[in-house]
């Protein structure tokens, strides 16, 4: 299986006034074609650092980063705004729609900034909708539709430019548990359809639909399993004290 | 290939900020009207003054060409010199003899002399007030003023010193002669003159020479010159278009020098004056007036540049949100940066259009206040286009701080933004 991700040795040190805060120590993963990952982890384990450098939205202090075999990690800005334009696709928690676009125009915004043709823009921005089951529902506002609506556009818009990887980032945070799982089995979908998606989360119960399960502690990779090996592990629903470790989060 | 497609994404890339732009502008109406009230009022007060200079500007030009510009005024002078007889100050007729033979540029040429008359009389009546001017028949061309009623001085007029004389309507009027009065004999001081004919009054309207009661009455220039011997007298001359007038002057200077015989070396004791310098020297003054003036309401553009900057600086703090999401699904740094500096100077473009008809509108206003002379007042192409290009500019200047600071933004501090 060829490495979509392959990170080596990642580290990423932030200065808060005199301290030193070292977000991830050491990192390395492998993530392939079509896998649906999940990575957990307490706040301040390293997991939202982890999560933008694979988005390139940050670089990382030291350590490589290859994402389809190229290294980004000595990229300048403009060409890591290509690298997110045309390989990943961000599914956020408050879906970032843009209140005064449609539905449409939303999904349509990446490939504005990509070199697709302007005349198939609209096309790809409509199959990215039916991908979704939205394709009812073009014309209307964010604020025309629900939740989960919502949310399915922002994913059209993730999917629009056929990204190597869908980064999720707490998905359904923002949403209740009935329309959560929709997401969670339109995630389930994609993936079966051949889309890589790494998704991060602190619930259990979400990460649970993926196939591989990464936990993060300390800014390191604290288990990499498989999701059955994992919950023999961890415990089916939940993890090591999994009281505690919902508790943890309140975000 | 990448050469041919860079400008035209480039173009794509500003057409598509543009309509975000428009929407940005749309969206917000009210604080984009009030945020170009600074440009609106320096584009209009700039369009209006520029246009009040302009219309100043034509309409002195245009007295000047109804004045005349391939005139040319010759005076002596006594070229420093305190101690100069009054003999060798003055002009003599003989020193303009041959001067049209060797004097290529100039066509025609008069001698004007003033007449100290005391009063003019008809029958009974009596006028002090009255401009008596002795003048050569070519007078009538350079001054363009022609006879209306009755003959012009001829050759013979001048050459003989006859006693005729013309008046013009005013003084035919106030004398309380008939309308037709050639024929009849006015007494100039102590001499009697026969009407020959009966010149138009000048125009009063005139900022030159509008003076007086504009009571006129010419002599043959050798008729007053005999009234008045020891008279001296200047001499008007035409060049024969207004281009060649500085050759004209160079022409006459040469043969004045030789023939008042002014020693090599010495400064001339006459002066030459073309009214083209006078256009000149005109032109380039108020060209000057109007682009200090220009400038200084120029500054009020600056003033609203900086509400520009302002409220772009709200913009971006508003929308960080947006932008960390721009950066996010892969716009470039450049991207973002043409986005907010495409907003910024279209909203002075707004400005600059609403600016531009209230300086219409105000330059319709200035030229219906009276006795300003700014009938003529209106705004030139290059005023719109200046005005344009400055809104734009101001826009690019004060557009570009905040628009670098969008660009910078870091995508995940923007996306965490409240």
């Amino acid at each position: 299986m060829s490495a979509v991700i392959h990170l080596d040795n990642i580290t990423k040190v932030y200065k808060v006034g005199d301290e030193t805060i070292r977000a991830l120590d050491g990192v390395n993963l492998k993530v392939g074609e079509n896998e649906y990952v999940a990575v957990m982890g307490t706040s301040g384990s390293g997991k939202s650092t982890l999560m933008n450098i694979l988005g390139c939205l940050d670089r990382p202090t030291s350590g490589t980063y290859l994402l389809d075999g190229r290294i980004t990690t000595r990229m300048g800005a403009a060409s890591l705004a290509r690298v997110r334009n045309e390989r990943i696709g961000f599914v956020f928690q408050s879906f970032e729609l843009l209140p005064r676009l449609s539905a449409l125009k939303n999904v349509e915004l990446p490939l504005i900034y990509s070199r697709s043709g302007w005349w198939s823009r609209r096309r790809q921005a409509r199959e990215a909708l039916d991908r979704v089951g939205l394709s009812q529902r073009t014309r209307h506002r964010p604020n025309q539709l629900s939740g989960g609506q919502r949310q399915r556009v922002a994913i059209a818009r993730a999917l629009v430019a056929r990204p190597s990887i869908l980064l999720a980032d707490e998905p359904t945070g923002n949403l209740d548990s009935a329309t959560s799982e929709e997401i969670l089995a339109l995630f389930a979908q994609l993936h079966g359809a051949g889309q890589t998606i790494i998704l991060v989360t602190h619930e259990p119960d979400v990460a649970r639909h993926a196939k591989r399960i990464i936990r993060m502690k300390d800014g390191r990779v604290w288990s990499d399993l498989a999701v059955e090996e994992d919950a023999a592990r961890y415990g089916s629903a939940t993890s090591p004290g999994s009281q505690d470790w919902k508790s943890q989060h309140s975000n | 290939m990448i050469l041919i497609r860079l400008p035209f994404s480039l173009l794509l890339l500003i057409y598509q900020s543009a309509f975000l732009a428009l929407g940005q502008i749309w969206a917000n109406k009210v604080r984009s009207i009030l945020t170009t009230i600074g440009i609106v009022i320096g584009v209009a007060s700039v369009t209006a003054v520029i246009a009040a200079l302009t219309g100043l500007q034509t309409r002195v030009l245009s007295e000047f060409e109804s004045f005349g510009t391939n005139k040319i005024f010759i005076f002596p002078s006594t070229g420093g010199n305190r101690f100069i007889s009054y003999y060798r100050y003055r002009f003599h007729n003989e020193q303009f003899e041959g001067l049209l033979e060797h004097c290529p540029s100039v066509s025609d040429f008069t001698r004007v002399m003033r007449g100290r008359i005391d009063s003019i009389a008809y029958g009974t009546r009596n006028e002090p007030n009255v401009d008596v001017t002795g003048i050569d028949p070519a007078w009538h061309k350079i001054e363009n003023r022609s006879v209306i009623l009755g003959r012009q001085f001829s050759l013979v007029d001048v050459e003989q010193g006859r006693p005729v004389c013309l008046i013009n309507e005013k003084t035919r009027d106030k004398l309380g002669m008939s309308i037709d009065c050639i024929g009849q004999s006015l007494m100039v001081g102590q001499t009697r003159f026969l009407i020959v004919g009966l010149i138009e009054t000048r125009n009063e309207s005139s900022m030159f020479g509008g003076d007086r009661e504009g009571l006129e009455v010419f002599l043959p220039f050798t008729a007053l010159q005999r009234l008045q011997p020891y008279s001296g007298f200047s001499v008007v001359a035409a060049s024969r278009s207004p281009d060649v007038s500085e050759e004209a002057r160079a022409e006459i200077g040469f043969f004045l020098r030789k023939t008042r015989r002014i020693r090599f070396g010495d400064p001339d004791t006459f002066r030459v004056e073309a009214v083209q310098e006078f256009v000149d020297r005109f032109r380039t003054v108020a060209q000057t007036i109007t682009m200090a003036a220009t400038g200084v309401v120029g500054i009020s553009l600056l003033v609203g540049g900086v509400g520009i900057m302002n409220i772009m600086l709200v913009s971006v703090s508003e929308r960080t949100r947006e932008i960390g999401l721009r950066k996010a699904v892969g716009a470039r740094p450049s991207a973002i940066l043409l986005q907010f500096l495409v907003e910024a100077v279209m909203l002075c473009f707004f400005g600059g259009a609403i600016g531009l008809l209230a300086g219409y509108g105000l330059t319709s206003a200035v030229k219906s206040i009276p006795q300003a002379h700014l009938e003529k007042a209106y705004i030139p192409a290059w005023a719109v286009a200046l005005s344009f290009g400055f809104a734009a500019a101001v826009g690019l200047i004060f557009g570009m701080f905040p628009a670098i600071k969008a660009a910078r933004l870091d995508p995940i501090e923007a996306l965490r933004h409240e």
